[in-house]
């Protein structure tokens, strides 16, 4: 990681634009921490100082929130940060061993950043993480908050040293991985143009669907219910 | 008889670009706007409440009449919150609908503002799904391009904007008051009520705040009638719902069902429990809702239906854990993400899950005694119901429900002298010889 080059006019900027989003101005906090990070890599004391003076509040009430919320981080993270599911079932379908076996191989604990070794030319951190809303494609990893689904503790091991090495790595269900400051301004609200990448869905997604579809299973036909219907119900 | 599965929402997800809104609008998608734009919003919020939808984010309150609470006579801006900041263990239907057909979310929340008088609302995304929040900002950008959202939309004179909001990281953000505060840009404490959001919420405005699928059942109710609704599920749990299967089953995955469908059913379609294994647990609505175990196959999987088997429907979570899994691991496993993710706010919760997590630790090592059940059941009583939210009375449910329905487990990590399992056999590649 490189040293934190001050805030530019463009990111003050946009700071700006992102509180005037909301009717309150103190709206966009959380935010605009998002584009701090994407702009200087983590959630640096001047970061915090910005925010506050552009929504007219304290330092102190910045860093409350900044506090708060676990994806702020206030040490930097690698290009690539690695989020692995140790939530119950993530876990017992064999997140543990997963996170255990990239804790080994990189030789880090949980929210580290692993050594940048000769030749590599990308950084990748490390953390164990919640639910992540993809139990269905158990168990899972996040990389700067992208889906990988369906991992194992080898698959992870190649996927990191795909990172390092400056591979292009894909999603399972959506676009070519971006860095972690790229996926900050996307949180930010500063779309970066890839929504069409990826598919609409995984295949657990499309499960029922399928079976659905091999049945001729289908919601009523609304012809054959009455479009108004009398009021009876006080629900 | 309806069909056993009834795709709604997710009939669309196998299309190419499902996500577009060429691709939804092929398919009938924004036809219900003019329907309700031609309906005054109060017969909007009456056809929602004749529906007999309740909330798909796990309480399950009646949809249209929280809408209707809002007072109309109160002169501040009127806000709709779209809840989508699904984060309970084992939920993840949201996050798909989100991905694979947004534009329904985003019909839904313009007829649902427009009954509500809502001039301005918000979809409130958690920020780790970062794929999620581009395919939302995308729909609500091609929404405003076709005239959907804006000024005037189509000609009516009705005008809404919408913001898409990223979360950081807080799954007390799930519950709506603590969801107002983020949204506000404070930390994610709940908020005393009364009053309630309906009165003061969003700026101490008038604010309805609805999960993401609730608001995205809204646009096939207007266009297709509360009785077709009500043609599927069951007397008092109305409509289809998104039943996510996870776990130790052969096809995990989205299954949209009546409400009202069993377990016993929904693994038939998922190909049953993973060869050669039984069923232990299983969670109906996320890990805040008791456990259930083979005994709950045949649990009609509605509001009453669970209530009334001890547990509750939450978010429809089927989280399927066979004989290789120890629960008391399980447990151990989410009582810690309780207390990672307790707000701090009040005593019970912060210290209560704490302790909660110490005593399971040492059971699980098999350390402490027969005694430590009792006093984990008396913890979960001083907790229940003393919280300040629900995330307090939630972290209580998988202790206790384990307790009851397996106390002898519990008590042979006492004689085995730590956890009797391995956990190596309850990976998704145990058996294939891969080592772990």
């Amino acid at each position: 990681m490189s040293t934190t080059a001050p805030l530019d006019d463009k990111t003050i900027a946009e700071l700006r634009e992102i509180a005037a989003r909301y009717p309150e101005a103190r709206s966009g906090l959380l935010p605009m921490l998002h584009l701090v990070q994407s702009a200087q890599g983590r959630i640096t004391p001047e970061g915090i100082e910005t925010c506050a003076a552009i929504l007219e509040i304290s330092a102190a009430e910045v860093n409350g929130v900044a506090t708060f919320y676990t994806m702020y981080k206030r040490h930097g993270v690698g290009d690539y940060h690695v989020g692995v599911c140790t939530n119950t079932l993530c876990a017992v379908m064999g997140g543990d061993a997963i996170f255990q076996r990239l804790k080994d191989h990189l030789e880090i604990g949980n929210d580290e950043v692993a050594a940048q070794r000769q030749g590599d030319s990308h950084t990748v951190s490390l953390e164990h993480i919640e639910c992540n809303a993809a139990c269905d494609y158990a168990p899972v990893l996040m990389v700067n908050w992208e889906f990988m689904d369906n991992q194992t503790p080898e698959s992870a091991v190649q996927m990191v040293e795909a990172l390092r090495a400056g591979h292009e790595v894909s999603s399972t269900r959506g676009p070519k991985l971006c860095s972690w400051r790229e996926t900050e301004r996307v949180l930010a609200g500063f779309p970066d143009g890839r929504a069409d990448e990826g598919p609409a869905a995984g295949p657990a997604s499309l499960a029922g669907l399928e079976i659905a579809r091999e049945h001729g299973w289908s919601a009523p036909d609304p012809a054959a219910t009455p479009a108004v219907e009398a009021k009876e119900s006080d629900a | 008889m309806t069909d056993v599965l009834t795709p709604v929402l997710t009939d669309i997800w196998d299309a190419e670009q499902a996500w577009k809104l060429a691709t939804y609008a092929e398919r009938g998608g924004y036809a219900a706007l003019d329907a309700a734009f031609a309906m005054s919003p109060d017969d909007i919020i009456t056809a929602v409440k004749d529906s007999g939808l309740r909330g798909r984010g796990g309480a399950g309150f009646p949809t249209g009449m929280k809408w209707s609470f809002i007072p109309q006579d109160n002169p501040k801006p009127k806000y709709l919150v779209v809840n989508a900041d699904e984060s309970e263990p084992g939920t993840c239907k949201d996050i798909p609908l989100m991905m694979g057909n947004p534009h329904v979310l985003v019909e839904g929340v313009i007829i649902s503002s427009y009954a509500i008088r809502a001039n301005k609302a918000f979809i409130y995304i958690r920020g780790e799904v970062v794929h999620v929040i581009r395919r939302v900002q995308a729909a609500v950008e091609e929404a405003y391009a076709a005239g959907h959202l804006g000024k005037d939309i189509h000609g009516s004179g009705y005008d809404l904007d919408v913001v898409v909001h990223a979360g950081a990281g807080a799954y007390i953000c799930g519950e709506e008051t603590a969801l107002l505060e983020g949204l506000e840009g404070r930390r994610g404490q709940p908020r005393l009520r009364p009053p309630f959001p309906a009165v003061a919420g969003l700026y101490a405005s008038p604010t309805v705040i609805n999960n993401v699928e609730s608001i995205a059942s809204v646009p096939a109710i207007v266009k297709n009638g509360a009785a077709w609704f009500g043609a599927m599920g069951t007397e008092k749990s109305k409509g289809h719902g998104i039943f996510s299967l996870s776990g130790h089953v052969r096809k995990p995955g989205q299954y949209e069902a009546p409400l009202g469908i069993t377990l016993r059913e929904l693994l038939d379609l998922a190909g049953g429990v993973r060869e050669g294994h039984q069923l232990k647990f299983w969670t109906p609505g996320g890990s805040s809702t008791p456990l259930f175990t083979d005994q709950h196959l045949d649990v009609p999987l509605d509001f009453e239906g669970v209530a009334g088997a001890g547990s509750m429907l939450g978010t429809r979570a089927l989280q399927i854990f066979d004989d290789t899994v120890c629960v008391v691991r399980a447990v151990l496993r989410w009582t810690e993400f309780y207390q990672h993710e307790s707000c701090g706010k009040c005593t019970p919760c912060r210290e209560g899950t704490w302790w909660l997590a110490q005593a399971l630790t040492r059971l699980e090592n098999g350390q402490g005694s027969e005694a430590d059940l009792d006093q984990l059941i008396d913890q979960c009583d001083n907790i229940l119901g003393r919280a300040f939210c629900a995330l307090g009375d939630g972290a209580t449910s998988p202790v206790t429900s384990s307790i009851q329905y397996f106390r002898e487990e519990y008590l042979a990590h006492l004689s085995h002298g730590g956890c009797p399992f391995d956990p190596a056999r309850s990976t998704a590649w145990a058996g294939t010889e891969v080592s772990a």
